[in-house]
């Protein structure tokens, strides 16, 4: 299958610091972190600038990027997810810190399991372009349009119930399809 | 652990449109929780795919070597987490994990907390847009916290004892979450005291036409 190398360009980008590699990321990456830091609002000319600062981190962090973890789309949406909300914040996201003494840790994951992410994640892609269009726009809603459950349900003047029934359902076919594709 | 947000929580956590202190509830109890950071890291495999099948839009011609020349900028000075601070005592280490550990100015014992009732006192956190309510409880063993309802969903981590109310019993990582319909009258049981962070998780965010405009003058 001719699953596109960005895990590899990433991981060279991390080892070598490899400027070649890097710029094929930002020619598919940029555009589409564009599209999607301006349909969840983050205002004019702030846009291309989260893009670029989120890319530049994309640069420094590289060497952190596990393949065996995440895609390079799902590494760098959590990158431009909070590069935007650090920015209308004006400070850091809470996240977790895996080095702090109170956090429990994972348990211990089959090996086979851990190795699959990035197919898993290629296959979600499959599926989504399957979904139903109406299924997909709402997922794209959740994601792209820093609308949380309840203020979808209170736009579209429907139950916050109803909502989420259809992000559910909207859910439960991905979940169909992706175990067509898995198994 | 029992109780857990909903997948509609870890869905906005995951998708970045949960509220700065709901964001903060949440991320704590994925400290806690691996099972939630299962599912998190899956609705984040979600966002990426959603990224990855976005149609790409029009970028500034020069993008790219504008982009090129920052590479070598120096890298600003990393804030570290502060995990390896010694301000705090280990009790206050083990039992606040972060990020709301950061959030509290010193140990458990230190704070300066204002009593709300017999039994229970309080602090405020100063976190996210003005009329996001984010408050740190201590509520003594055997105390029952005065019966209340509430504006939009309320949801309540336990960090230390436990608290039980007619929907169940919640102890050490545990979410409860009370919509404004639900009268509840939650009581500390007996024993160790209860130390918990609530949210109220009102409509808050800035969206709608006027909200991304104001959201224009809300950067850096
Ligand atoms: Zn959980």
């Amino acid at each position: 299958m001719a699953a596109p190398a960005y895990e590899e360009l990433l991981v060279a980008v991390g080892r070598h610091r490899d400027r070649a590699a890097f710029a094929e990321l930002f020619a598919h990456f940029a555009p589409r972190l564009k599209t999607y830091l301006t349909r969840i609002g983050s205002g004019g000319e702030m846009v291309e600038e989260v893009v670029q600062e989120a890319m530049l981190m994309v640069w420094r962090r590289a060497e952190t990027f596990d393949p065996a973890q995440a895609s390079a789309s799902t590494w760098i949406f959590t990158i431009a997810r909070n590069k935007r909300i650090d920015a209308l914040r004006r400070v850091r996201r809470p996240e977790i810190d895996p080095e702090d003494p109170a956090l429990v840790p994972d348990a211990p994951k089959p090996a086979d399991e851990a190795m699959a992410e990035s197919q898993r994640d290629a296959a979600i892609k499959r599926v989504l372009k399957t979904l139903p269009e109406e299924q997909a726009a709402l997922l794209r809603q959740a994601y792209f349009e820093d609308k949380s459950h309840s203020t979808i349900a209170a736009e579209s003047d429907l139950p916050l119930g109803t909502v989420k029934s259809r992000i559910r359902l909207a859910l439960a076919k991905l979940r169909q399809g992706l175990e067509r594709e898995l198994t | 652990m029992a109780h857990h947000p909903s997948d509609e929580y870890l869905m906005d956590y995951a998708a970045g449109s949960a509220s700065h202190s709901v964001d903060l509830l949440v991320a704590t109890h994925l400290a806690l929780c691996p099972e939630c950071r299962d599912k998190v890291a899956a609705y984040e495999h979600l966002g990426g795919a959603l990224l990855d099948s976005a149609s790409p839009s029009a970028i500034a011609p020069d993008a790219l070597s504008a982009m090129m020349a920052r590479l070598d900028e120096p890298m600003p000075s990393e804030q570290t987490p502060a995990s390896d601070s010694p301000r705090f005592d280990a009790r206050t280490l083990h039992m606040i994990p972060e990020p709301l550990r950061s959030h509290l100015a010193g140990n458990l014992d230190d704070l300066k907390w204002s009593s709300l009732t017999r039994g229970i006192d309080q602090i405020e956190l100063k976190v996210g847009l003005k009329g996001e309510k984010t408050r740190f409880y201590r509520i003594r063993g055997g105390q029952s916290v005065p019966q209340h309802t509430h504006a939009g969903n309320e949801l309540t981590l336990v960090l230390a004892g436990s608290f039980s109310d007619s929907t169940g019993r919640y102890a050490r990582g545990d979410v409860a979450i009370a919509d404004g319909d639900l009268d509840h009258q939650p009581v500390a049981d007996l024993g160790e005291d209860c130390y918990c962070l609530a949210v109220t998780d009102a409509p808050l965010r800035l969206t709608g036409p006027v909200g991304r405009f104001l959201n224009l003058f809300m950067r850096y």
